[in-house]
């Protein structure tokens, strides 16, 4: 059991929809990003998804590519994304951490180093944009064999025939993204959302979260009770991006977590 | 030896859209089930006689194929070796040999419903022929254009808009092709009902590499043909420069099991193929990764981010290639050269000045190519350059790379 599915098991054990925040590692720089890090639990995050910097995030709006750039230019790398992980474990063993972003920087590194890296920095599961079903031999597999869990998003482009496929090798928890587009553009919508988490959860056991077009704690809360939870990435890393001070992130954070769990 | 299915070059890719190792399909959830849809149309129109037959009629009346396979004389004589001939694909409408691929991506889009067609460009021969085939069928067409390239392409985007397309500047990243396509797949993401992305070169997630060379391939079965007529046998050496390398990938492909015909690709080595990564040249200084869709040689650093490319040919500035080329490259059944800025801006007027035609930079690089290996070779020995793009787009590049002032006043 990974502190993700035993996140989830308590979670459920208390009747409680899980709030997921996203932070881009070396955003505006090492230093500041661990200290949002570090602050999240506090602030009622449940899990952690920990962007990994890329130059070409295809499946990412404006926001989140310039806060890869910012963290790129500030020397961020994936062997400092990993040392940002293993930080924030000295003082925290529960909450577990999703290292999400694109293929090349780990393939560049080596997958078998990586997943044995990666572990040992106390991360818990990955989410690869690039990495559909038809590439699970790449590193979803060789990732659940690691003792990570590998999150599998469905779209609203999965279709009945092809979402057995998708949830095969998923594990920790399915990741729905609540739009076709990119990160931080169009706002999700409880009434279409809803229907399409249910069609999910009646083929899996795993909760299902939803992320992508969620902004205010409002939607936060609205996501939260068609689903087991709710992401929010853009609209934190543009405050990040604007130059707000980590409290003032955190408290932000605070809204929208507490908006989910008011769900 | 072309019917020896065991030992043959041109079986692939597999059905993971793999070319030994390179290839496949590193695209999000929400593209895959687009691009499987895409395959499936793929697959039966390429077996389909009124595809080819609606392909066969436009390469001939709208396009102007076959082009002509030219011996070029007085380069020959010049050089004092090898015969050289070129394959004159920038006699095409609109200038270059992109218009192949775009015309069998179009009529696919046609018969699979889709009334919204997007597209990438770097030096924008893409873009226009895309917007010339849309324009034609009555297709919207948003071309994406890193806005660098924007700057220095400007005629190929006048042409573009007066086509009819929009032309979106392209601003993420660093401005340029790859950021270029990385905007279309975003646009593509989020407009996956109507919207039909024409890839303009073998690169991308399966089944557009595979797709892509089908098309051109038209390239090489001609000059073979054309070749056969003239000499009466296969050419020995063929050249074709490189970026993504769809024009390479034509003529290469139906010469693949004719293992007696040396094949060279010619990537952009900028301003030399060094540590700072002032080229293009993905194979000779770059090392395998995923991007756009495949795995193929990409220029990288140590963290696996993407570097810009450098290259005086906006047509070539791209940091990976297609990944049969990649293939090709590990297999050895293609040789893999670079040529620098300077040696091309050579070629370039050499070509003007002997054989009255004014080349694109892109070929220039290939044509370079031939000046180098030429003169060692026996007047036998038969070169066949793809002569891919005709340079009026260049002019102003050109000029200023030779210091000339091409100011309105003038």
């Amino acid at each position: 059991m990974t502190r993700i599915d035993a996140k989830f098991a308590a979670l459920k054990a208390d009747g409680k929809k899980a709030f997921v925040a996203y932070i881009m590692a070396g955003d505006p720089d090492y230093e500041t990003s661990l200290e949002v890090v570090k602050g999240l639990p506090a602030a009622g995050v449940d899990v952690i998804e920990l962007g990994l910097p890329f130059t070409d995030p295809m499946a990412d709006g404006p926001t989140i590519q310039l806060a890869g750039q910012r963290a790129l230019e500030a020397g961020q790398t994936l062997v400092k994304t990993l040392e940002l992980a293993r930080a924030f474990r000295e003082n925290d063993d529960t909450t577990p951490i999703v290292l999400m972003g694109y293929y090349n920087p780990i393939y560049s590194h080596g997958v078998e180093r990586f997943l044995v890296d990666a572990k040992d920095a106390g991360i818990d599961g990955l989410i690869v944009v690039d990495l559909p079903p038809e590439e699970d031999e790449e590193l979803c597999i060789p990732a659940q064999a690691a003792g990570l869990n590998f999150i599998r998003l469905a779209t609203p482009t999965t279709d009945d025939k092809r979402l057995p496929k998708v949830l095969q090798n998923t594990s920790g928890f399915v990741y729905y993204v609540s739009i076709t587009g990119i990160t931080g553009a169009a706002n999700a919508v409880a009434t279409d959302v809803g229907p399409e988490v249910a069609r999910i959860k009646a083929a899996t056991d795993l909760p299902v979260i939803v992320g992508f077009g969620i902004k205010t704690a409002e939607s936060s809360r609205t996501i939260a009770e068609v689903a087991d939870g709710a992401v929010v990435g853009s609209a934190i890393v543009e405050r990040i991006g604007n130059g707000d001070s980590p409290s003032e992130v955190l408290a932000f954070v605070k809204s929208l977590a507490d908006g989910a769990h008011s769900a | 030896m072309a019917n020896d299915l065991f030992n043959s070059f041109m079986t692939g890719p597999d059905e993971q859209g793999r070319f030994g190792q390179f290839g496949g399909r590193f695209v999000s959830e929400t593209l895959m089930p687009l691009i499987l849809d895409l395959e499936a149309e793929y697959e039966k129109a390429k077996t389909d006689q009124s595809f080819w037959d609606e392909m066969n009629h436009l390469w001939t009346h709208y396009v102007g194929r076959p082009s002509p396979l030219y011996l070029a004389e007085r380069l020959t004589e010049e050089l004092g070796g090898a015969k050289i001939y070129m394959k004159r694909d920038e006699l095409n409408h609109t200038g270059a040999h992109k218009i192949n691929n775009v015309l069998g991506q179009i009529i696919l889009a046609r018969r699979m419903g889709k009334t919204r067609i997007i597209a990438e460009t770097g030096a924008g021969q893409h873009g226009v022929a895309t917007a010339t085939v849309c324009a034609k069928f009555g297709l919207k067409c948003i071309v994406y254009m890193g806005a660098h390239d924007v700057e220095r392409q400007k005629p190929n985007v006048f042409r573009m808009k007066l086509l009819g397309a929009e032309v979106v500047p392209v601003t993420s990243g660093r401005g340029t092709l790859k950021d270029a396509m990385n905007d279309a797949l975003r646009d593509w993401v989020t407009n996956v009902r109507d919207t039909f992305y024409c890839i303009g070169t073998v690169a991308g997630p399966h089944p557009y590499p595979a797709m892509v060379r089908d098309f051109q391939a038209i390239i090489g079965k001609e000059a073979k043909a054309q070749m056969h007529e003239a000499e009466g046998r296969l050419p020995d050496t063929i050249i074709a420069a490189i970026g993504g390398g769809s024009n390479a990938m034509g003529l290469f492909f139906p010469f693949l099991d004719d293992k007696e015909v040396r094949i060279i690709g010619v990537e952009a080595g900028g301003k030399g193929v060094n540590n700072k990564m002032e080229h293009c040249a993905s194979l000779t200084g770059g090392r395998p990764g995923v991007l756009h869709g495949n795995r193929t040689y990409l220029l990288q650093d140590d963290d696996g981010q993407i570097l810009e490319g450098f290259s005086i040919s906006a047509g070539l500035d791209y940091p990976g290639i297609g990944p049969e080329h990649s293939w090709l490259h590990e297999i050895g059944r293609a040789e893999y050269v670079a040529i620098t800025d300077a040696e091309a801006l050579e070629a370039f007027q050499l070509c003007c000045q002997t054989e009255g035609i004014i080349p694109a930079l892109e070929p220039s690089h290939a044509l370079a190519h031939v000046t180098k290996i030429a003169p060692e070779l026996p007047k036998d020995h038969i070169i066949c350059m793809n002569m891919c793009g005709r340079g009026d787009k260049d002019i102003f590049t050109v000029a200023r790379a030779l210091g000339w002032d091409m100011a309105e006043s003038d």
